[in-house]
């Protein structure tokens, strides 16, 4: 009864802490899960090169500010923008081509596209881990009361849930959100409404990625060293997140988002002696979930008509 | 108003249209019955540009549509209503209405369209912010034609609207393809269920293992003892 020791042992104070923390993270998968589900929704694919997109954001982060000195809130809407537009390159180069192939010959393309970005990411930027901007305002301790809080620990949250309102509005409540809903039903007829299905995935690529972005933009204040494999682990983890939540469902990517960050954290907090599992937490529960709810916690059952 | 020529289309090696040729006037109901694998549907598809013919033409009041994709296609007045109904069943039914409208800018017109569709259907409105998955096979059924209408087409391909329907749905359908034709539209009607089908067609086709082999006014076809055997279900008499 390890648990109950280490719970009772601990005060409100770091309990609350822990729990700040395990919001924040789990709100930073969300943000790298909508993108895994967003594309699957449509594409009916894993977009193996989005955990890559999210490293890419970091070292554009890097650029901005270490090595440019643009103000880091100017590197950030940059960083937005220019990662927005390497998810649309991504797709126009790797997954374009292949609209017709047979769904296995994009996967290998996403998988090719993912090497791609971690070897070129290898030559340019070198293999030597750099360190991420260190911004005062985000990552300053705060202090209320007895909890010591890293301020992007709070601003982590808040910015995922004002970009899930924003992503959940344009997708129920906009024309273009109405198209990409029908593309991913059904994209024959999509196309035979006038949709020009093509616009419509580069769109969702862009949105996809920008939350990437934002998400890398925390990951970076959160853990500072930026390598080139740094998009693996998060990637890997984020589309778990996604796959537990019901692949293709927004809200679904948020709540697995959740799910493995907070039990991240409670494992590192209450179990100390098995923080070395962490990583192997989020597969553990995917396995559970699979196991018991295939098509992951929100998902729907589909049946394929013929 | 549609003329196609010579039209061959081939899934890998095997053709399943082989060489056809019909035309659409304005303002008639053209029905195309035939069996199933006959390729119906593969007709209507290249007709929308979801299949890219192997040869052969299609035109479009004089404008040539081989080869273009949907999109195109769809602007100049051809909508399709596909087998199977397939109304997107994540989109409640207005939504699936306003997406039939996708293209037009009209707002003030676009909302008259779908009141006028809502009258035609009330189902329909009574089930406005329902998702169209929930609908039964008949609603949907009149969803895809709203859909279709919303468009403002002027030659509409109707792909087995009956497939599945009780009888009496059935006939509502029928009413309305009527209604619709009364009101200018051309039809281009295709049918497994030949009888109903003929009754209502100014000009049939019948189409057999990708080449027509019968065609003909409605009444003739539904006298021809042919017709009647094979898809009338009736002996010779």
């Amino acid at each position: 009864m390890e648990f109950f020791e280490a719970f009772v042992n601990m005060s409100g104070g770091s309990f609350a802490q822990h729990m700040v923390n395990g919001i924040s993270l789990g709100s930073l998968y969300a943000m790298i899960a909508i993108g895994y589900t967003m594309v699957y929704g449509i594409l009916l694919m894993i977009n193996f090169a989005h955990g890559d997109i999210v490293m890419m954001a970091c070292y554009f982060t890097f650029f901005g500010i270490s090595v440019f000195h643009i103000p880091w809130y100017l590197t950030f809407i940059l960083v937005i923008i220019t990662t927005a537009l390497l998810g649309v390159v991504i797709e126009r180069a790797a997954y374009r081509p292949l609209r017709d192939a047979p769904k296995n010959s994009v996967l290998i393309s996403a998988i090719g596209a993912s090497f791609l970005l971690e070897n070129l990411a290898n030559y340019l930027f070198s293999g030597r881990p750099l360190r991420f901007p260190n911004i005062e305002v985000l990552s300053q301790n705060l202090s209320l009361g007895s909890v010591q809080i890293q301020a992007i620990s709070l601003f982590i949250p808040v910015v995922t849930i004002v970009c899930l309102m924003i992503l959940l509005h344009i997708v129920n409540n906009t024309k273009i959100g109405m198209s990409m809903r029908a593309v991913s039903k059904d994209y024959e007829i999509a196309r035979v409404m006038g949709i020009n299905i093509d616009n419509v995935i580069s769109i969702t690529f862009a949105i996809g990625s920008a939350l990437a972005a934002i998400g890398a933009i925390m990951w970076g204040i959160r853990y500072p060293g930026i390598t080139p494999m740094l998009g693996v682990m998060p990637g890997l983890k984020c589309f778990i997140a996604a796959v537990i939540g019901g692949v293709g469902n927004i809200k679904g990517a948020v709540l697995g988002g959740f799910i493995l960050g907070l039990g991240e954290i409670i494992i590192v907090a209450f179990f100390p002696q098995l923080s070395g599992y962490r990583d192997a937490f989020a597969f553990i529960v995917l396995i559970v979930i699979l196991f018991y709810k295939p098509t992951g916690l929100l998902g729907e059952k589909t049946t394929e008509k013929v | 108003m549609l003329k196609v020529e010579e039209l061959v289309v081939a899934y890998g090696g095997i053709e399943a249209l082989k060489g056809i040729s019909l035309e659409v006037p304005a303002g008639k109901i053209i029905t195309l019955i035939g069996a199933n694998g006959a390729g119906k549907s593969t007709l209507l598809r290249t007709i929308i540009g979801l299949v890219k013919p192997k040869s052969g033409r299609i035109t479009y009041n004089d404008k040539d549509l081989t080869g273009l994709n949907s999109q195109k296609i769809v602007t100049t007045g051809i909508t399709l209503v596909p087998e199977g109904r397939r109304v997107f069943s994540n989109l409640t039914v207005w939504e699936n209405l306003k997406i039939g409208a996708y293209m037009r800018k009209d707002e003030a017109e676009i909302a008259k369209d779908v009141a006028w569709i809502y009258s035609m259907f009330p189902r329909l409105e009574e089930r406005s912010w329902q998702l169209a998955g929930t609908l039964s096979g008949g609603e949907q059924q009149m969803l895809a034609v709203g859909r279709a209408l919303m468009s403002r087409p002027r030659l509409i391909m109707m792909d087995e609207p009956s497939l599945g329907l009780a009888p009496l749905v059935i006939k509502d359908i029928f009413r309305i393809i009527q209604e619709i034709n009364a009101k200018g539209m051309t039809i281009l009607l295709i049918e497994q269920n030949a009888n109903m089908a003929l009754k209502i067609a100014d000009w049939a086709y019948v189409l057999e293992t990708g080449r027509i082999t019968l065609e003909g006014t409605g009444s003739d076809l539904l006298a021809n003892p042919e017709v009647r055997d094979a898809y009338l279900g009736k002996k010779k008499s």
